[in-house]
């Protein structure tokens, strides 16, 4: 369809930035940072898109968006329409397009970004999916007539909101069961609202909740109700989309210290509880001047920046590894360094030292060398001898990474787990060890990305669809 | 939305509520709490479970005005509602027949006794109890304490009221009769509890103390409440909250609670004195 030189005139259009805020600004308010497309900026990057025939783009997206048809949609001014198609796919489009690491999903396969840069891709899913929140028209998709099915979803997570999107879709009557008080998981308490207004993620909530979803917060299922409780109570399917939400310590001397925060302590209390807005919101927060947070993680960026936001001087990221084996998004690891984030590579934490009265006033750290690469193919640190350091702090927060919730396995004896604690479930299906009872997501693979827990949602959807249709679905399995 | 189906004054600053929550009332057991927030801008404070009422489907909260967020439940009357209520959460009690065991309520701990103090003497155990208080008007739940107990003694620090003293005073007197006691069981505030751990971990006796460290979303996601029992670090909302006393560092847990105490002073001075400078936005 496009000629061969049209292709070349638009492979060279730059690529269009998102305007943001300043760093120095933006790094003591918890406004989001970029501000978005405006419509004529997102037509302009809509126009570099070559609408490939054959669109591997979508192939990148675990849950294969239409990527060129909302584009183009972009493109002819259908900013809603745009919207309309993201959905089909995706129930939770702005948090994606804000959150979902797409230089290496949609974004890394990009033929564009085979020369010069992809197409923002990202960008316009967010900007088409914030135009249609900001019209608060809301438009009913398709819908299946009533099966008479319900199934129970277990945490609000994305993998359970995803899921909980598509069944209602199909016509069952879906109930999510949230243990927090509000319902999106990492999505409200964990990703700060600099990265991901918790507006953004309320709205995607709501519009499930208009779709006829059941969303019912204060539920800690395991607690109130076991899984087989909630079989007996009606419910023909599960799904397990609890999230891999337990903190894991250092286990060195010192971390029971005051000013030791875990990650998810530190952003719960900010995030969730708003504690940055102390006193006007109730829950109180720790503000360190000189603030370490162990870990090189998404994690441990947002509780970096969040730590920079509540007024520290000096924010350290401590990592045991060099800048090359940084698990966070490039992006972010910029983002922090913007903002003046202040990098401790190569370095281990040995122990938190305190005052008298319980408070933290250092570190101990040794420096480290990086030997012969480990199991997961990074290059194992090794200790360098006689290299022990203070680090003057009056704060820690430990982002080392989560663990699985036993809390639902131990209450659900015929449930197979793995030897960390993760359910055992299908890849291709999330079905468990438990007749009816599907996982997916974090609780599954340990922590992850949002989008791969939407992409477990999404395939669990429809194998819970399958499984409650019975024999009905199955022939026309068979048949297609 | 959490009712309020019965609000009354227990003592001074110590009032009770009856929440209709069916559903708790249904499942917890002796041991067990709660977390609650009051409204939007409110935190979550746990709060344990006194009693509970399934076929009215009501538990029972008691709580004793500290901070701004207590006030502000304090001022709820009945028929108002409570925004989250969370639970049952933590391990139950274990309870079974032990033989004699010892409950000891001190202050505000006294309303998480009763409820264990119960179901130990369901279970067929010879039940001796004794509470505390700072000064007679602060003494709570004697009456349901004696209905359930076998024995009960009651002290107050300054004599006002029963033995002139501290519970472990008693304790120590209880021991001294020489009767076998094969369990103690120890809520109060964590000085209390340490002396009882200091008086029973001589004679070998058995101690179960309930920890109250600071708590967020009390279903062990962030650690919050950490404690140092026997060298290990356990989550009190999903490991406990209770736990062998003998084996607790209770002063850890100490300056761990004070953690937060100058914002918990700004934060109640405001409440009380919401006109002043600097006050913030919200209304109590």
């Amino acid at each position: 369809m496009t000629e061969p030189t049209e292709k070349k005139k638009k492979a060279q259009i730059p690529r269009t930035p998102m305007p943001e805020q300043q760093p120095k600004v933006r790094a003591r308010n918890f406004d989001e940072v970029p501000f978005g497309y405006t419509p004529e900026l997102a037509k302009l990057e809509a126009s570099r898109c070559l609408q490939c025939k054959k669109p591997v783009c979508v192939t990148g997206c675990p849950v294969s968006v239409d990527i060129p048809g909302f584009i183009w949609l972009i493109l002819q001014e259908d900013f809603r329409g745009a919207a309309r198609k993201l959905k089909e796919m995706n129930s939770l489009p702005a948090v994606c397009g804000r959150v979902c690491p797409q230089e290496d999903q949609c974004e890394k396969v990009c033929i564009l970004g085979k020369k010069g840069e992809p197409v923002a891709i990202g960008r316009l899913e967010r900007f088409a999916a914030d135009f249609e929140q900001k019209q608060g028209e809301f438009t009913r998709p398709a819908m299946a007539s009533p099966t008479g099915k319900k199934v129970a979803v277990v945490g609000s997570g994305p993998a359970g909101l995803t899921l909980a999107g598509d069944l209602i879709k199909k016509g069952h009557k879906v109930t999510v069961f949230e243990a927090l008080h509000k319902a999106g998981g990492v999505l409200v308490y964990g990703i700060p609202e600099f990265r991901l207004p918790k507006a953004i993620v309320q709205a995607e909530v709501d519009y499930l909740q208009k779709l006829g979803v059941e969303v019912k917060c204060d539920m800690v299922i395991g607690k109130i109700f076991t899984v087989d409780d909630l079989m007996a109570n009606g419910y023909d399917a599960v799904f397990l989309g609890m999230g891999a939400g337990l903190p894991t310590f250092m286990n060195i001397p010192g971390e029971n210290l005051n000013g030791v925060y875990s990650a998810n302590e530190y952003l719960t209390r900010s995030n969730l509880m708003k504690a940055y807005l102390f006193p006007q919101y109730d829950t109180p927060i720790a503000r360190g001047k000189k603030v370490a947070v162990l870990g090189g993680g998404n994690v441990a960026m947002d509780s970096a920046r969040t730590a920079l936001r509540l007024g520290a001087d000096e924010v350290y990221i401590v990592y045991r590894r060099s800048k090359k084996e940084l698990p966070a998004r490039i992006e972010e690891v910029h983002h922090a360094e913007e903002e003046g984030i202040q990098f401790h590579f190569l370095t281990l934490p040995v122990e938190i030292l305190g005052k008298d009265d319980g408070w933290v006033c250092g570190m101990k750290c040794q420096k480290m060398d990086l030997g012969e690469p480990d199991e997961s193919g990074r290059r194992r640190p090794i200790p360098i001898p006689g290299s022990e350091f203070v680090l003057e702090v009056d704060m820690v927060v430990v982002a080392i990474g989560t663990g699985a919730n036993p809390l639902i396995p131990s209450t659900t004896p015929d449930l197979k787990t793995n030897k960390w604690g993760y359910i055992i479930a299908d890849p291709e299906t999330g079905a468990t060890s438990k007749k009816g009872v599907y996982a997916g997501g974090d609780i599954v693979t340990g922590s992850a990305t949002v989008i791969l827990a939407m992409g477990a949602g999404r395939k669990a959807a429809d194998a819970i669809h399958k499984y409650v249709m019975g024999e009905q679905a199955r022939s026309g399995e068979q048949g297609a | 939305m959490f009712p309020i189906v019965d609000a009354r004054l227990l003592a001074a600053s110590v009032k009770q509520f009856r929440v209709a929550a069916p559903e708790i009332a249904e499942k917890c057991k002796p041991g067990q709490f709660v977390v609650l927030r009051t409204h939007e801008e409110g935190e979550r404070i746990p709060l344990t479970i006194a009693d509970a009422d399934p076929s009215a489907g009501t538990i029972t909260l008691i709580f004793q005005e500290v901070g701004k967020s207590t006030m502000y439940l304090g001022k709820l009357k009945t028929g108002d509602s409570i925004l989250d209520l969370i639970g049952p959460l933590g391990r139950p009690t274990h309870i079974e027949n032990f033989g004699t065991v010892v409950c000891i309520g001190g202050g505000i701990g006294i309303a998480p006794v009763y409820p264990i103090a119960k179901g130990m003497r369901e279970a067929g155990n010879k039940v001796i109890s004794i509470i505390g208080a700072r000064t007679k008007d602060l003494l709570i739940l004697e009456e349901e304490m004696a209905k359930v107990s076998h024995v009960l003694k009651v002290s107050t620090d300054d004599g006002s009221y029963g033995y002139h003293g501290f519970v472990s005073d008693v304790l120590q007197d209880v021991i001294d009769e020489g009767d076998p006691i094969h369990l103690v069981v120890a809520i109060g505030p964590v000085p209390m509890m340490r002396v009882v751990c200091n008086v029973t971990r001589g004679k070998n006796l058995k101690t179960v103390v309930s920890l109250n460290p600071i708590m967020v979303d009390a279903t062990g996601m962030c650690g919050a409440c950490r404690v140092s029992v026997g060298g290990r670090t356990r989550f009190v909302c999903v490991d406990g909250p209770e736990f062998d006393g003998h084996e607790v560092n209770f002063a850890e847990l100490v300056k761990r609670q004070r953690a937060y105490l100058d914002q918990e002073q700004q934060a109640a001075k405001m409440f009380l004195h919401p006109g002043d400078a600097c006050a913030g936005g919200k209304s109590g």
